[in-house]
């Protein structure tokens, strides 16, 4: 205790270690994000200057959106040991469902642009892919078929069952409310929204910092130093606020705004009206946040984690190993179902191709958010940035003007090169 | 000491169960009461492990029955095992190496707060309680379990173990990967536990161990009981005999595995 605390203070803010030491700042995290920073100066750079620009930035956040909140659960499914090659079908057999409920069903029942429409098709789709996890999740733990093969079946099946829903007809458009979902204009909440939650954003980080330290100092554990606190709280806040500056002066089109202010009998005032932050953004940031505190804070994340270490030892001691898995299918499926409706509503329709490669997509964002195929390790906002870092690179090379073949080419040379420098990072850490 | 005639705490009779086909333990019965150390004894590969792992619910057994307190016990699972407050320090330790002492001391008995999130601190906190008595120089408590050494990993086994008030205690060679001043600490703990009241089934392979903390041995041979009987009963000598030759001793009463006399 008295050489914990000895290390502590002779970590000093002006060493690079010292610094590291004292912030407890994940070097793992830090070395993603250097990775996502050089990428897109890269992109900026060979652009020549379109990939820094705050709308392209708004269009980057509102893509990678889908693919963030499924990586969330792949994290888990890929801590257990599984993996879930159907997500990608998945994707296009639940959003069809939604898509036919709100577009053909449900009107025939109480009109169009009813508002109760895109509830209930978002809970019935979160429904159906909840369903479809505890099929997979039921087999692959209670029959005992590797999730490799039961999820390979489903990329096939789910696949054929969406194209079955409409014999694959597109299903067009989405209800208006379901539509925000996908973001837009109409999906954005505005400037003024943006500040507030950048604002309450900042304060839930101080406030986690404060109370954590009470909590520490009460059992009378070694604490952080004072200025190490604070450069936690002024990178976190600086990171949100500088963000949502970002998405605030990304404007309407002036078309668009001009039209807003007639009908709303108001003038477009200087600087026209901000996109702020997007719906889907904000789903994918809830998202990203409940499912830290599932997999940090409760104990089916412990297990989640335990199970991914040593399932035995976790069976041996108690833990219901085959339900846990289970759930962890049910999860994705539920992930899968919100993934779905902010493509779908984006899209402004369902297709019977929509989420295919997303599967590849979902799992390359965990991996290279430093989810270990091994099992035990992963973490949630690791696999969200992972989902920038790919959607980045799908962007810049569309900036660029690449063809999709050599896409793909760039896109599947990365993900090796990632696991393969993963691989050499954990080597050198055992 | 203990009262020869008073209902066993537990009593596993006629237990088997075959791999494949291996009878790795083959209608073995063996009993322990309160405030007894039973050690069990044979070779490599005699079924030791296999005959605790089917009372610590780890294996479903083939046949036989097992009674806790002179009732029937249904233990399916490890869950089972531990409602009926047998707790088990495993030879392989079983613990999950990429998460901390704390995590694998509750994993499955997690502590929570009010809100039902995991109560981390508190967690901690009980950690550095249990292993300050058992291994007071241990100081690795936020980092994953497999960055420890072998003992330090034995002693987070041992402390998940007694941290939970087990009645029923099996300590599958605790001490393996123990240095002598952590060996003599779980010898002394052992001998606490009984004073408790603990029932402790102990497997070691280390003969003057037995002999130190034992009240009586049970020896199994190729899956099957040579023998039991009192420490008292029987010299150093004739308890090898047992394991080795599987011959039962005048002072033991001989099982269905003693060689015929
Ligand atoms: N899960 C299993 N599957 C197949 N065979 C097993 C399994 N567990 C044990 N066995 C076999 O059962 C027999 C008894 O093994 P067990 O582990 O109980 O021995 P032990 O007495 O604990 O030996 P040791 O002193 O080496 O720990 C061995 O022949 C072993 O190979
Ligand atoms: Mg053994």
């Amino acid at each position: 205790m008295a050489d914990a605390a000895s290390r502590q203070r002779a970590a000093s803010p002006l060493t690079v270690n010292g610094f590291l030491r004292a912030t407890e700042i994940d070097t793992r995290m830090l070395g993603m994000l250097g990775a996502l920073a050089v990428i897109w100066i890269g992109f900026h750079l060979a652009s020549g200057g379109t990939f820094l620009t705050p709308r392209n930035l708004w269009n980057l956040s509102v893509q990678s959106a889908s693919i963030a909140v499924m990586a969330t659960g792949m994290v888990l499914v890929i801590v257990t040991r599984n993996i879930d090659l159907s997500v990608g079908s998945m994707l296009g057999f639940i959003g069809m469902t939604m898509g036919v409920m709100q577009a053909e069903w449900l009107p025939t029942i109480w009109g169009y642009d009813h508002p109760l429409t895109w509830i209930v098709a978002l809970a019935f789709g979160v429904g159906v892919g909840v369903a479809i996890g505890a099929l997979h999740g039921w087999v692959i733990a209670y029959l005992g078929v590797p999730a490799f093969i039961v999820t390979l079946g489903g990329l096939l099946a789910w696949r054929g069952g969406a194209w079955w829903v409409t014999s694959g007809r597109t299903v067009a458009p989405m209800d208006g409310t379901f539509a925000l979902i996908g973001g837009g204009v109409q999906g954005s909440i505005g400037a003024a929204a943006s500040w507030a939650i950048a604002l309450a954003a900042c304060a839930a980080i101080l406030a986690g910092l404060w109370f954590g330290r009470l909590r520490r100092r009460s059992f009378g554990f070694p604490l952080r130093p004072l200025w190490a606190e604070g450069v936690l709280g002024l990178l976190g806040c600086g990171a949100v606020l500088a963000a949502v500056a970002v998405f605030n002066t990304y404007p309407w089109p002036s078309r668009v705004a001009e039209r807003w202010a007639e009908a709303n009998g108001t003038v477009v005032p200087e600087g026209g009206f901000a996109h702020g932050l997007a719906i889907p953004v904000l789903v994918a940031l809830a998202v990203g946040v409940g499912m830290t505190f599932l997999a940090t804070r409760t104990r089916f994340g412990r297990y989640v984690f335990a199970i991914g270490g040593n399932p035995e030892a976790a069976e041996l001691a108690g833990v219901d190993v085959a339900w846990v898995k289970m759930k962890v299918f049910m999860l994705m499926g539920g992930l899968v179902a919100l993934g779905a409706a902010i493509s779908t509503a984006r899209l402004n329709a369902a297709t019977n191709a929509q989420g295919q490669l997303d599967e590849l997509y979902v799992i390359a964002a965990a991996v290279i958010g430093g989810t270990s195929l091994a099992g035990g390790a992963g973490t949630i906002a690791g696999a969200m940035i992972g989902a920038v870092v790919m959607q980045s690179l799908q962007s810049g090379m569309v900036l660029m003007g690449l063809d999709t073949p050599l896409q793909n080419i760039v896109v599947g040379l990365v993900l090796v090169v990632a696991v393969w420098v993963d691989t050499m990072y954990r080597g050198r850490k055992a | 000491m203990t009262d020869a005639n008073a209902t066993p705490l537990v009593e596993m009779r006629d237990i088997s169960i075959a791999f494949g086909g291996v009878k790795a333990v083959d209608g073995v019965s063996v009993d322990l009461r309160a405030g007894e150390v039973v050690a069990l004894l044979g070779h490599n590969g005699a079924g030791k492990s296999t005959l605790i792992k089917i009372l610590s619910g780890a294996y479903p057994r083939d046949s036989g029955e097992i009674l806790v307190n002179g009732q029937p016990a249904e233990i399916e699972n490890p869950r089972d095992a531990k409602k009926y407050g047998i707790e088990t320090i495993y030879q392989s330790l079983a613990l999950a190496d990429n998460v901390d002492a704390a995590a694998n001391l509750f994993l499955g008995r997690e502590l929570t707060t009010r809100w039902g999130t995991l109560d981390d601190a508190a967690m901690e906190a009980a950690c550095r309680e249990v292993m300050g008595r058992l291994n007071p120089n241990f100081t690795r408590f936020k980092e994953p379990v497999k960055a420890l050494s072998g003992g330090q990993r034995q002693s987070v086994a041992i402390a998940r173990a007694i941290h939970f008030n087990a009645r029923i205690l099996i300590m599958d060679e605790p001490t393996a990967a123990l240095g002598p001043q952590e060996t003599a600490q779980v010898a002394e703990l052992t001998l606490q536990l009984k004073q408790e009241g603990i029932g402790i089934f102990l497997i070691s392979h280390d003969i003057h161990d037995v002999f130190d903390l034992a009240d009586r041995v049970a020896v199994m041979k190729n899956g099957k009981l040579v023998g039991s009987g009192r420490v008292g009963d029987m010299t150093k000598d004739e308890v090898l005999g047992m394991i080795i030759l599987g011959k039962c001793p005048p002072g033991a009463t001989p099982g269905p595995g003693a060689l015929a006399a």
